[in-house]
């Protein structure tokens, strides 16, 4: 038999202490009661002969993408987005339904195309049924905050090297009053005119000639450098500079252009987070549809709900009110004027960044309302809830610790720590902007719900194995 | 005025070891007459209601009560103040900023100790998702909780023999693997014999008397008593016989459990046929031979000598008096089985002997097992010895890690109290950390007479029952 020199034990103390009596070592597990009503499905679960192999899969699937920035297109083009066709962020939704920061963006988003001469006059457009609405998600695309997307939009075109397969994202518009935050005024609607016209063909020229950008590379670069690639972006923005600079200078574009490009891209620091989050559901739907995996592909939000896709449950949302943000607010905005939590932008938490690798960004803990030793205990807290470590994110902080990666519905429900996400906060009126950042979860609710699915399919597949 | 206070706390929990131990902290409370921290399991609603207190209906298995009896209701603040920091005290380690949390899974566990042996004592309805965690990081694991469903062992045990993993248990009281004591296990020297039981106190009481007899036994692992059922198959006793069989320091393997379902046994004696190493059953039945004279077949089987099993008989006789009952009332299962068993071929039919397991899962749901709460058994034997129809009464303790650290301290009062004769069967080894010897001594001093062998014990107390005015 196997030489034995160390003992996990999970319930009664007194076991643990009998072991360790003997001078054995012993890991207790802080065991506690699963999350109310979920005893049954997650025994349901953990029988499911599939699992085990099935979460191997999508982890191996997941860890096995890598992104490479290989064009930039309106969003007609590298979508095949017609007027009066919008994308939005987060699960399915319905203009009567939405959100202010929702309602903001689609307002300027019809003035971009052109459908109404003014914003205000959008909501009749929306109201009327005759333009449609559908989640980024469903294009294969992600956007942050609001998550507009209408045809002129230019978009980053992701792919993957192995599977040619691609995500996209709209390119990202700064702080402040933006239309990802539900800002319609003049001014947002001059600054995407110019990057439609002047930062979406300069990129894509840049990007042609410079080739592929690695991005996967980037953002494990940018890991190391305090950047966790949801709310800081810095490392990684200038690493994209680096690449494209040279071929954005000798574009043959007018020098005054390419040096406003070059200021705007520069002095956002979120700038990158475009790419971060394609990359991101480039990985995740890499695992996308493997029966029996109880991994979390997608967590999104449309400002009214909030929603996650499991790998084991095809394209089923599973749907709970999206929480407000606790946080630092901007200026004298307070709590009252923010919306609950919106944007696709937590498919970095998704795929093991963003607030899982607060521990590799002190920088920002403060900014989104922490401290150092709680950003590290938040990276420990979410390897409870994690499938595997990604060997390629890693954090120095932690002795260079991958990051936790590959969230797992059972572990969820078993322990009730909930994901953690670091966001951006939009206020609750069209027109606003941005009010303030913050950290938030999704509504507990829903890992329960996905669960019971999971569990439903696995006794489902067994009564089927019985005949 | 007394007064008698429960509150419920919807969503607290702490296991029912922690909950014992506040128990017992706040029962030490000036002023506090008795109080019992619990959460709200049927068996428990009834253990608070004969003690005198109201339990609201609404409370369900999720809620923990808090029930004080107090001299005066002015000590209700100090009571529940000290409640309060007897469950902070029972509570986790300290999350400090810098020192890591505790992992919350067995998976998270396992991770960070990779090929750890598991032991799983959660409520039985929680076990089967840790101990998976452990079969699919390739740790074998000790199940220790009961109430585990029975399609929970099945699915478990199968995804186990894919890997080759050993799941011991469910509802597994003892293990010695690698000569570390899991469960309720005794301290013994490592030699020739290997242990696959489906009973934990059939294994203890095997480890014993060996060890009396100056054997050591390298290995013994428990399988779970529903392991060789026909819906278990003996999955779990398979690879328990193939590990002993690969073991070069076994010998002789000894194999413990009830009878096993016919066709199972079949399959068992194959494989066992099959092996490198002889091995020897002991299955409990009628007709079978007890534990003891199990352990003397091992005894020869090894050419060994077979000792005399130690009796100790306190200094004055009790008189069973006019009383016609005997009553059993045991800690092991197994032992209560066999004590059981034995009194059905001496005494036959029923004669209004009762033979109680306080260690089944009717006794155990929400509380901790009697080996480590005695209060359930204690309540029992109270009753029976008040009782003019007892004429014998007849008791297990069992000794060994994990067990309660002096309980003949416990018994002994009511053994005392008693004046029916009481016949123990104290079942542990010199070295286990109650020193056996002392126990045995305190029990014969507050006049029980103590035996090492349950069934020499059961034939004592039969003996003394035909003794009776």
């Amino acid at each position: 038999m196997s030489t034995t020199d160390s003992v996990v034990t999970v319930g009664t103390e007194l076991l643990a202490d009998a072991v360790a009596r003997q001078a054995v070592g012993v890991t207790q597990v802080d065991w506690r009661p699963p999350m109310e009503g979920t005893a049954a499905d997650l025994a349901a679960v953990a029988a499911d002969p599939l699992r085990a192999a099935a979460n191997e899969r999508a982890v191996a699937a997941m860890l096995e993408v890598t992104a490479t920035l290989v064009d930039v297109l309106p969003a007609s083009a590298a979508l095949g987005l017609q007027t009066g066709q919008f994308l939005h962020a987060g699960p399915p939704i319905t203009w009567d339904r939405a959100s202010g920061p929702l309602r903001g963006g689609l307002m300027a988003g019809a003035a971009l195309e052109g459908l109404v001469d003014d914003p205000e006059d959008a909501p009749a457009l929306f109201e009327s049924g005759s333009v449609s609405l559908e989640p980024c998600h469903h294009r294969s695309a992600v956007g942050p905050m609001a998550g507009v997307v209408t045809p002129s939009i230019w978009m980053f075109v992701l792919q993957d090297a192995a599977s040619g397969r691609r995500t996209y994202c709209s390119l990202n518009e700064g702080l402040g009053k933006v239309l990802r935050y539900g800002a319609y005024s003049p001014e947002v609607l001059q600054r995407l005119r110019w990057m439609n016209g002047v930062l979406g063909p300069l990129l894509q020229q840049a990007v042609r000639r410079a080739g592929p950008v690695d991005v996967t590379g980037i953002l494990t670069q940018m890991l190391q450098m305090g950047d966790e690639a949801h709310n800081r972006n810095r490392a990684g923005t200038l690493m994209l500079l680096r690449d494209l600079g040279p071929a954005m200078v000798t574009s043959g574009t007018d020098a005054a252009d390419v040096a406003e490009a070059l200021r705007f891209v520069g002095a956002n620091d979120h700038f990158f987070l475009n790419l971060a989050m394609p990359a991101c559901k480039l990985a995740l739907d890499a695992a996308r549809g493997i029966p029996g995996s109880t991994m979390v592909v997608a967590m999104a939000r449309n400002g009214t709900d909030f929603g996650i896709q499991v790998a084991g449950t095809g394209d089923e949302w599973f749907t709970g009110p999206a929480q407000l943000a606790d946080g630092l607010f901007l200026g004298s905005y307070t709590a009252d004027d923010a919306n609950p939590d919106i944007g696709d932008s937590a498919i970095t938490e998704t795929a093991g960044i963003g607030g899982f690798a607060m521990a590799t960004a002190p920088a920002i803990v403060r900014l989104v309302g922490g401290s150092v030793p709680d950003a590290l205990a938040t990276t420990r807290r979410m390897h409870e809830i994690t499938l595997a470590e990604n060997p390629r994110w890693t954090v120095p902080v932690l002795d260079f610790q991958g990051t936790p990666t590959g969230i797992d519905v059972s572990r969820v429900c078993r322990t009730g720590i909930l994901p953690q996400i670091n966001t951006g906060m939009a206020g609750r009126v069209a027109g606003v902007g941005q009010v303030g950042a913050g950290l938030v979860t999704p509504p507990a609710e829903i890992f329960p719900a996905a669960l019971r699915r999971l569990a439903e399919l696995a006794r489902d597949r067994a009564a089927v194995a019985r005949g | 005025m007394s007064h008698f206070h429960v509150e419920l706390r919807p969503g607290a929990y702490a296991d029912s070891v922690a909950l014992l131990q506040v128990s017992r902290s706040v029962q030490g409370i000036d002023g506090v007459l008795a109080a019992q921290v619990a959460m709200a399991t049927p068996l428990n609603v009834d253990v608070l209601t004969q003690m005198g207190f109201a339990v609201p209906e609404r409370a369900t298995p999720n809620d923990m009560v808090v029930a004080v009896h107090l001299r005066d209701p002015a000590r209700l603040d100090a009571a529940i103040t000290g409640v309060d920091n007897a469950l902070r005290d029972a509570g986790r380690r300290s999350e400090g900023a810098t020192e890591v949390a505790a992992p919350r899974t067995t998976a998270a566990a396992l991770r960070r100790d990779p090929g750890a042996l598991t032991v799983v004592s959660v409520p039985g309805p929680h076990a089967m998702v840790e101990a998976m965690d452990a079969v699919e990081s390739g740790s074998d694991v000790m199940i220790f909780s009961d109430n585990v469903p029975l399609d929970h062992e099945v699915a478990l045990k199968r995804a186990a023999a894919e890997r080759g993993v050993l799941v011991m248990g469910p509802d597994c009281g003892t293990a010695v693997v690698d000569g570390i004591g899991l469960g309720f296990a005794n301290v013994v020297s490592p030699g020739p014999v290997g242990i696959v039981a489906a009973s934990g106190t059939g294994c203890q009481q095997m480890l014993a008397l060996l060890d009396h007899a100056g054997v050591g036994v390298s290995s013994a692992l428990g399988v779970g008593g529903r392991d060789l059922s026909s819906t278990v198959r003996g999955l779990a006793t398979r690879e328990a016989l193939r590990r002993l069989d690969a073991d070069p320091g076994v010998e002789l393997i000894v194999l413990i459990s009830k009878p096993p379902a016919a066709d199972v046994a079949d399959e068992i004696a194959d494989v066992a046929a099959g092996l490198a190493t002889p091995v020897e059953f002991a299955l409990l039945g009628p007709g079978r031979p007890d534990l003891t004279a199990a352990a003397e077949a091992v005894l020869r089987r090894l050419d060994r000598e077979v000792p005399d099993w130690p009796a100790e008989r306190p200094a004055g006789a009790r008189d069973p008096g006019r009383g016609a009952r005997l009553h059993g009332l045991f800690v092991g299962g197994t032992l209560k089985s066999e004590a059981a068993l034995i009194a059905a071929e001496t005494l036959g039919a029923d004669h209004g002997h009762t033979f109680v397991d306080f260690g089944d899962d009717a006794y155990t749901a929400g509380r901790a097992h009697p080996m480590i709460d005695p209060t359930l058994r204690l309540e029992h034997l109270r009753r029976a010895a008040a009782d003019p129809e007892t004429a014998v009464i007849l008791l297990d303790v069992v000794l060994g890690h994990g067990a309660e650290d002096d309980p003949a301290s416990l018994l002994a009062p009511a053994v005392a109290a008693s004046d029916r004769p009481v016949v123990v069967a104290v079942v542990g080894t010199a070295t286990d950390p109650q020193h056996r010897d002392r126990q045995v001594r305190a029990l014969v001093e507050a006049g029980a007479e103590v035996h090492l062998s349950d069934a020499g014990a059961t034939r004592r107390a039969i003996e003394l029952l035909g003794e009776r005015a």
